[in-house]
């Protein structure tokens, strides 16, 4: 049983004129990928029990969004992706804060010092295969999780950042008050629109068929001649900058950056959801998400020790839906 | 979980069951009418879960009884309390989402909680930026800063710098040598410079100053050369786990037979952890300790109330915070005669209450509680009377502003 | 800098040392003969402590825990594999990965469930309490007595490996699993063993680390991160490297505590960054493992 939607039906091959048709799903669904999202999560506050929760799912679906590039589609286990969420939040809090950044150039500043970040890591645990890049990214985050602990003048240690609070921001003239739950998921929303669109043409070029070929099968997709490390690093990079733009946006959310944003727990935590809601799949992550955030909240009303069936749901699915719940759905769906 | 406020939970059970279908893209969801329009609602954000969720438990049901003598009392001329307990997980942006939804959504009228000083910074970081009325009940120096602090924020509970003030004025004497072991992050340098104030104006010294890495296992590198530095007196700076351990730890080496084992908080619960044994003898700071009843009036009818509600167990430390703060708002509330921030914030701040330890009220530049600290020391196994009988009560320090450091140096306008 | 204080450091360098090679002890085999990165370790060294705890509880005696709670929680390690691992075997490699990334979750929460999230006594045995006069100074028995219950094991250990049939059955089929079944060696049975054994040396470890620590559902968590070190460190592959890379790390750690306490987690991971990027295979480890 693998992870991985099947490329194409047995006996089939994918049709070189749409190149989306690699990326799993059925032929129709894929080409208004896009626009269904972004109607689903306008939807989104009015359906569940908060608005804040419902940023929570736009930031952690985001999260989710950059990594599955990396897991889900080029089949690189990171344990270190908190360190980019992280970088992305804490770069926002410090430039609006210490700084006073307009939000609009915090944010792309915070998105940028990401990807530099992503590089960074990219190009020291590329080298590595298999467990050991696991391990690899699973250190380096460690090293930038006791690295921003010491450097607690910048980023306030153990305690946090905080004081970098946005209430009212200029859109285009308009003054908005950002604190208005409604008004703060709309705005968030709307990044949030851009990085989906930004990720789905990236995986409807030549570049997202072959970072699917990559995991399939790396040795041949070398022999056909990729530059198999080059394109592995920018995947991360990439998959950095969606991730560093959703920390950017959960540190205007929340108005604070805790420390453990860059503990290995918040790696493990995207891990999760992209596993739950389907890697390799687009509307994977943030199903993902949703779920887990759902579950999350529901099971810890019932009880205080709802992780043990969060933990138990997570083993269920790696042993028996490792597609996770979007991609058994299209699995299903193809089966005639 | 069924013990807290049941009629909140099965409405937030009701909309959070339907919001899961709706995860599958399914029902668009009615709202449901929540509490009573009119009632006084009041948020309190805890970690359930985790590991402190005994100390979150005692603080909820002790706040729970607050708001029960508060309501059977006729409340506020008839308008009741509500008490919203959500659970932060021991973690700030989860403090920081339930913060946000318990102003969005509940509505509430003033928010009291929070147990780790990074959870009460965040909750202090919303609440704040929306106006709204927020008592902590965690230590922590940073919230009374000028960075932090704002006229909506009230700190209930001590902070390291009265607590290492007493513990040091009581434990110190002149030309003495005090080796420190520190956890090195906010809170334990917090620690170190309020005990090292207080030695320099008693007359003591340093032998000796270790960081220990926050969450360490293992301290038996610290040992020897704590141990060659001849102190007369050891003082642990951690908190939690880590002080349950280093002093363990500190035992094992045989350092509590060559001097004196400080801390500057001496935890109820942390003590139940470690036992008796590890504790024997060390002396430490608390707000509140069950054996106060014998001197202290209010004390008394604290306890009473709470045996009566709990089957006759005893509140702990934290679970002192949590009645404190919510009765001395909800007796600001009463002044004020009603919600209106504005209003309340002023009654806190001339409020004067003696509800559970002795005398109490606020300092107005920076909503710090002023109140008494009690010097306890952990007593030997073969002396306790029952197995709630931990410590004895060396002294007690009246509360008093000059325990705390000055409006001028927090930088405060008076 | 005294040359007492300077001893008495490295003892204790040496002692923290042994309690780490019992924690990457086990991570280390599992890892070594399965190829699974056990994300639970630290989970299950914690569940060993509690199991020592009940044994003592029930018992009143270190010594019957110290037998009886590795065998059981090796036991539930055995079902661990059976039930949790061996269907992953032949999927993609991070599988385990993850499927014990939640493990970890649920036997921390599970032991919070069964015995309460605050921490619980466990007192040094009666026998072994106190101090013993070294010359250069005073040093805990029950530390000593660690050493050498360590040392100990990894004699056995290694006369297990060396000397007998099963050993060399472990030891090829960590080589050459497809070899081993083709010359009739259920290499299933043999993986089943070989993960129950590694989770009873990992809840040994747990019940040795019990009296110097305290038990807490938490005190496991730090555990993982120091697996991690010292088996990549040593060689992901060996044992004796684990056994090196623990030393090493412990004395490392022990000394650097006299210059920069603060500095001894970051360094460590730092190592462990560096070894990974220079020497992947670690310092005793052998190359190609793990692609």
């Amino acid at each position: 049983m693998t992870r991985w939607p099947r490329l194409s039906a047995p006996g089939t091959l994918p049709d070189p004129a749409r190149p989306g048709s690699l990326a799993g799903g059925s032929i129709r669904l894929s080409d208004w990928r896009v626009p269904l999202s972004i109607v689903a999560l306008c939807a989104l506050p009015w359906l569940l029990p908060s608005k804040a929760l419902a940023v929570n799912v736009l930031v952690y679906g985001l999260f989710a969004l950059g990594y599955n590039l990396l897991f889900g589609y080029t089949g690189l286990l990171s344990f270190g992706h908190a360190a980019l969420f992280g970088a992305g939040a804490y770069l926002t809090g410090i430039s609006i804060g210490q700084f006073g950044v307009p939000w609009f150039a915090a944010l792309t500043l915070a998105t940028a010092g990401a990807g530099v970040l992503a590089f960074a890591m990219g190009v020291l645990s590329i080298r590595t295969r298999g467990i050991y890049f696991s391990m690899v990214t699973l250190a380096l985050a460690q090293l930038v999780y006791y690295t921003a602990l010491q450097a607690s003048s910048w980023t306030g240690g153990e305690n946090g950042l905080r004081g970098f609070t946005v209430s009212t921001i200029n859109l285009f003239g308009a003054r908005i008050n950002f604190l208005d739950p409604v008004n703060k998921y709309y705005v968030i929303l709307a990044f949030a629109a851009c990085a989906l669109w930004f990720v789905s043409r990236v995986l409807n070029s030549c570049f997202g068929a072959t970072i699917e070929a990559i995991r399939e099968n790396e040795a041949r997709a070398r022999a056909c001649g990729y530059d198999v490390g080059r394109i592995k690093l920018l995947s991360f990079v990439l998959s950095g900058l969606v991730a560093g733009l959703a920390g950017a946006l959960s540190a205007l959310h929340l108005t604070i950056v805790p420390l453990d944003i860059l503990h290995y727990q918040t790696s493990g935590l995207v891990v999760m959801m992209t596993l739950l809601g389907g890697a390799g799949s687009f509307f994977g992550p943030f199903i993902g998400a949703l779920a887990f955030l759902l579950m999350e909240d529901v099971f810890s009303l019932w009880t205080s020790h709802w992780q043990l069936v969060v933990g138990a749901i997570f083993i269920l699915f790696v042993l028996f839906l490792p597609q996770g719940i979007w991609g058994t759905l299209i699995a299903l769906r193809k089966r005639p | 979980m069924a013990s807290y406020d049941s009629r909140t939970l099965s409405r937030r059970q009701l909309s959070a069951g339907l919001g899961a279908a709706a995860g599958l893209g399914v029902i668009a969801m009615p709202w449901v009418a929540r509490a009573q329009a009119d009632s006084i609602r009041i948020g309190f954000p805890i970690p359930l879960t985790g590991p402190f969720g005994a100390e979150a438990k005692d603080q909820a049901r002790s706040a729970e009884l607050a708001v029960k003598q508060f309501n059977d009392a006729g409340g506020l001329n008839g308008r009741k309390a509500e008490l919203l307990v959500r659970d932060d997980k021991l973690n700030a942006g989860e403090a920081a989402t339930r913060t946000l939804e318990l102003i969005e959504k509940d509505k509430v009228h003033a928010v009291v909680g929070a147990l780790s000083a990074a959870i009460q910074l965040a909750t202090n970081e919303v609440t704040r930026a929306r106006g709204v009325l927020y008592i902590s009940i965690s230590q922590s120096d940073a919230i009374n800063e000028v960075k932090d602090f704002s006229r909506f924020t009230f700190h209930e509970a001590l902070n390291p710098h009265m607590t290492t003030a007493a513990v040091a004025k009581h434990a110190l004497k002149k030309g003495m040598k005090v080796a420190y072991l520190c956890a090195d992050y906010a809170y334990g340098h917090e620690m170190l410079r309020g005990f090292k104030r207080a030695q320099a104006a008693i007359g003591a010294e340093s032998a000796i100053e270790l960081m220990h890495p926050f969450g360490a296992s293992d301290y038996s590198t610290f040992l020897p050369r704590i141990i060659a530095a001849k102190p007369d007196v050891l003082s642990v700076c951690n908190f939690g786990r880590d002080q349950a351990n280093a002093i363990k730890q500190a035992v094992e080496f045989g350092v509590n037979q060559q001097m004196k084992i400080i801390v500057p908080v001496l935890l109820h619960n942390q003590r139940l952890a470690a036992g008796p044994d590890v504790f024997e003898g060390v002396v430490g700071g608390a707000n509140y300790y069950w054996g106060l009843e014998d001197g202290v009036p209010s004390a008394k009818t604290f306890n009473d109330g709470f045996r009566a509600a709990h089957g006759g167990a005893i509140p702990t430390d934290y679970g002192a915070y949590g009645y404190t703060a919510v009765r001395s708002l909800l007796q600001a509330m009463t002044t004020a005669g009603g919600t209106d921030t504005d209003k309340v914030i002023a009654a806190l701040e001339t409020l004067k209450y003696d509800i559970a330890k002795g005398p109490q009220s606020y300092r107005k530049c920076d909503h710090q509680s002023v109140q008494s600290v009690l010097i306890l020391e952990s007593k030997k196994k073969s002396v306790m009377k029952s197995e709630n009988d931990l410590f004895r009560i060396l002294a007690i320090e009246p509360g008093s502003e000059s325990m705390l450091r000055s409006c001028v140096e927090l930088g405060l306008p008076i | 800098m005294d040359a007492q204080l300077v001893l008495m450091q490295l003892l204790s360098g040496v002692a923290l040392g042994a309690v780490l090679i019992m924690t990457a002890l086990g991570f280390a085999i599992v890892f070594g003969m399965l190829t699974v990165v056990n994300f639970a370790h630290g989970a299950l060294f914690m569940v060993g402590a509690y199991a020592g705890l009940f044994v003592v509880e029930r018992t009143g005696s270190f010594w019957w825990a110290l037998l009886l709670a590795p065998l059981a929680v090796g036991a539930f390690g055995l079902l661990i594999e059976r039930m949790l691992i061996r269907p992953l075997y032949g999927r993609p490699a991070d599988d385990p990965i993850l499927l014990t990334f939640g493990l970890g979750y649920v036997l921390i929460e599970g032991v919070r469930l069964v015995f309460g999230t605050q921490g619980i006594p466990f007192a040094t045995p009666p026998a072994l309490v106190g101090v013993v006069n070294l010359g250069f100074g005073f040093f805990p028995l029950y530390r000593l007595v660690v050493i050498g219950v360590v040392a100990l094991i990894l004699v056995v250990l290694w006369l297990a490996l060396e000397k007998t049939k099963f050993g060399l059955i472990v030891r090829a089929g960590a080589r050459d699993p497809q070899m081993m079944q083709v010359l009739g060696v259920d290499i299933r049975r043999l993986w089943l063993i070989v993960f129950g054994i590694g989770i009873g040396i990992t809840a040994l470890g747990g019940v040795l680390a019990a009296p110097m620590r305290n038990v807490s559902p938490e005190m496991g968590s730090i555990v993982l991160a120091e697996a991690f070190v010292v088996t990549v460190v040593g060689g992901m592959g060996s044992l004796f490297g684990a056994v090196v890379a623990g030393l090493l790390v412990g004395i490392v750690v022990s000394l650097t505590s006299l210059f920069a306490p603060e500095m001894a987690t970051i360094s460590m991971f730092a190592l462990m960054a560096i070894v990974l990027l220079v020497r992947p295979e670690g310092l005793f480890g052998k190359p190609g493992l793990g692609v």
